[in-house]
């Protein structure tokens, strides 16, 4: 018992020395050498989004002003002045049109995604599809568009643009719809159920108000995407230089005159460009504020 | 016993019943109408872009839209190859910038920031993601292409003489209007994509694995070495995909900054063409056999486009089952 008692205490096992210093310094190197090319990639990334930003505030904001929202297009575009007026009504008829087709479409489509079709067939086939047309180019479903209405009432027009943005915006709807109505208990409809509403009545009166904040977050940014799309209102619209309120007829969007005007060499017209760039992010930025907003509002009443 | 009150009726089939059914008729067409969308887009298209469709269509890069001797023995020719070649040159190029970038920033995000960091800048990525492509493309002709010529200059400096890379990075155009300017413009649209795939993939990796590399003593890039990639090579794969899909139908952008010349050079800092920007680019001024050619182009573009995101649907679905087989 002595012999234990007296056995010098430097024959204990050394703990393992676990300190960052002990490790090799080439192991310690690559650590910090692949950590700082994670920062750098993001550096790489986050720099073009500042320079985007502080162009077009810088030189839009100094073409933007009430007259430029609201006066019309020059019809030459080496002229000086003028304004974005009839590109800012299009961009809201059109996209509001658009808004209008879509959602409804897209919510009922992803409805039955999520409360009927669930795992069978049909409801599989729809999803990956649905995705797939999320991957379509906007410029092909100008193309369609085209095809299919303008060239049957042969007239360009701001329905036949509000068409071609609506099928853009139907994949995106449907797909973040049913994400949203996935989250909403089972327990809710068993509980309508069990209180005797029909399918439908459950559906209606108490899935889709869980659901709502979640959907019109996705809404809208589907609308912000949608504002922004170039391609189909190029070739579906045609172009007018004085406002033209109704889907009737040809109309322009901000995005279709930016895209017009950033080709031509003439100060003017860029400076215009530059103006409508400034507004078009601005309509985009407050859309996609507000849907953060109110999916931010849904998380916390999840909680 | 008490008789039971007969108005409670719980199976009653007279109201209610129509509205479940007719309620579930709207649901059914409007998830049709995707399937139908599609199929018209492919039928109405092919239909129109028929007279189109001939062997120099996808063999020959002569582009000569309009008839050139009006009566004369020349025709025009609708050669598509050159604008083939542009988009897939340039959509090349956005890949390899944009790639390491978002795979750098999601493993960031996942691995590496602090959670207040993250949201935030979770926040900046869907900014990026939410700017049009139209006022990228602004951006991109009044102020990146004029400011790349002398870096471009520069490069071709320092590597135009050395035998291989000294074709690809040529004598560059004065406007700077170029595939690299393209495909720089459009690397940084896709990084939001990719980022946000690859972030979701990389949150899937278990736990539990994680946690054998740090009991191994193992430092955080050998646990992300170790544990994180080797688990989701196959989403990030199916992500590049989906980042390419995206960048093959990026039209305006494009259109604007890859400065509208038909032709195949191997110099990445010469002036070319993609097949969504020469559509946007003749859309008005074409007429007859000219529009169905650029209808037909618009047909390519979208096989192409299906094929790729399906084969991306499917090596993310499958990466995740097999991710899912490894986390039980």
């Amino acid at each position: 018992m002595t012999t234990t008692a007296t056995r010098p205490a430097a024959a204990a096992p050394v703990p393992a020395d676990l300190r960052r210093s002990a490790l090799p310094l080439r192991r310690r190197l690559t650590d910090g050498f692949s950590k700082s090319l994670m920062g750098l990639a993001l550096l790489i990334a986050l720099i073009p989004l500042g320079l985007v930003i502080y162009h077009v505030t810088s030189r839009g904001i100094a073409v933007i002003s009430w007259d430029f929202l609201i006066e019309d297009i020059p019809n030459s575009a080496r002229r000086i002045g003028g304004g974005m007026g009839p590109a800012v009504a299009g961009t809201l008829v059109i996209t509001g049109a658009a808004a209008a087709m879509a959602i409804p479409l897209g919510v009922l489509g992803s409805i039955y995604l999520n409360e009927y079709g669930k795992q069978n067939a049909l409801a599989r086939l729809i999803r990956t599809m649905s995705d797939v047309m999320t991957g379509v180019p906007s410029v092909v479903m100008g193309l369609f568009i085209y095809v299919s209405y303008v060239l049957v009432v042969k007239e360009q027009s701001g329905f036949a643009a509000a068409l071609a943005l609506g099928c853009l915006m139907l994949p995106v709807i449907i797909r973040s719809s049913e994400e949203m109505l996935r989250l909403v208990p089972d327990e809710l409809r068993q509980a309508s159920a069990a209180l005797g509403a029909r399918r439908w009545k459950t559906t209606v009166s108490v899935v889709l108000p869980a659901a709502i904040s979640g959907i019109v977050s996705g809404v809208m940014l589907a609308i912000a995407r949608a504002a922004g799309e170039t391609a189909p209102v190029v070739l579906v619209a045609g172009t007018v230089f004085a406002s033209n309120w109704s889907l009737e007829g040809a109309n322009t969007t901000l995005a279709a005159q930016i895209f017009k005007n950033a080709g031509e060499p003439f100060p003017a017209a860029q400076e215009r460009a530059w103006g409508a760039a400034l507004t078009l992010m601005v309509i985009v930025l407050l859309f996609t504020v507000a849907s953060r907003l109110i999916s931010s509002r849904f998380a916390i009443k999840e909680r | 016993m008490t008789v039971l009150d007969k108005s409670a009726q719980l199976t009653r089939k007279d109201r209610g019943r129509h509205a479940d059914r007719l309620f579930w008729a709207l649901c059914v067409s409007a998830g049709f109408a995707v399937l139908v969308i599609l199929a018209l887009i492919l039928v109405t298209m092919v239909k129109q872009a028929y007279p189109a469709f001939s062997a120099e269509f996808f063999t020959s890069s002569t582009w000569i839209p309009n008839d050139p001797d009006g009566d004369g023995p020349a025709k025009p020719v609708y050669g598509t190859l050159a604008f083939l070649y542009g988009t897939l040159v340039v959509s090349a190029i956005a890949v390899i910038v944009a790639v390491p970038v978002s795979v750098g920033i999601a493993l960031f995000l996942t691995e590496l920031a602090p959670r207040r960091i993250r949201t935030a800048i979770v926040t900046l990525i869907d900014l990026l993601a939410a700017v049009p492509s139209v006022v990228f493309g602004l951006w991109g002709i009044l102020v990146v292409a004029p400011a790349m010529v002398p870096v471009y200059q520069w490069i071709h400096d320092v590597l135009g003489g050395v035998p291989l890379l000294g074709s690809l990075f040529g004598e560059p155009r004065s406007s700077g209007r170029s595939f690299m300017t393209a495909g720089l413009i459009l690397a940084i649209m896709i990084v939001p994509i990719i980022t946000s795939i690859a972030r979701e993939v990389f949150a899937t990796v278990p736990d539990s694995d994680k946690q054998a590399a740090w009991a191994l003593g193992a430092t955080r890039w050998e646990m992300i070495k170790g544990a994180v990639l080797p688990h989701s090579f196959g989403g990030v794969v199916g992500a590049v995909i989906l980042g390419l899909g995206r960048a093959m139908g990026e039209t305006i952008a494009v259109a604007l900054v890859i400065g509208s010349s038909v032709q195949i050079t191997a110099n990445l800092f010469e002036s070319g063409y993609a097949l969504p920007a020469i559509i946007v680019d003749q859309w008005g001024e074409s007429t007859g056999v000219f529009t169905a050619a650029l209808i037909g182009m618009g047909v390519v573009l979208f096989v192409i486009t299906v094929l790729v995101n399906l084969v991306a649907r499917f090596v993310v679905r499958r990466a995740e089952i097999r991710m899912r087989g490894a986390a039980a």
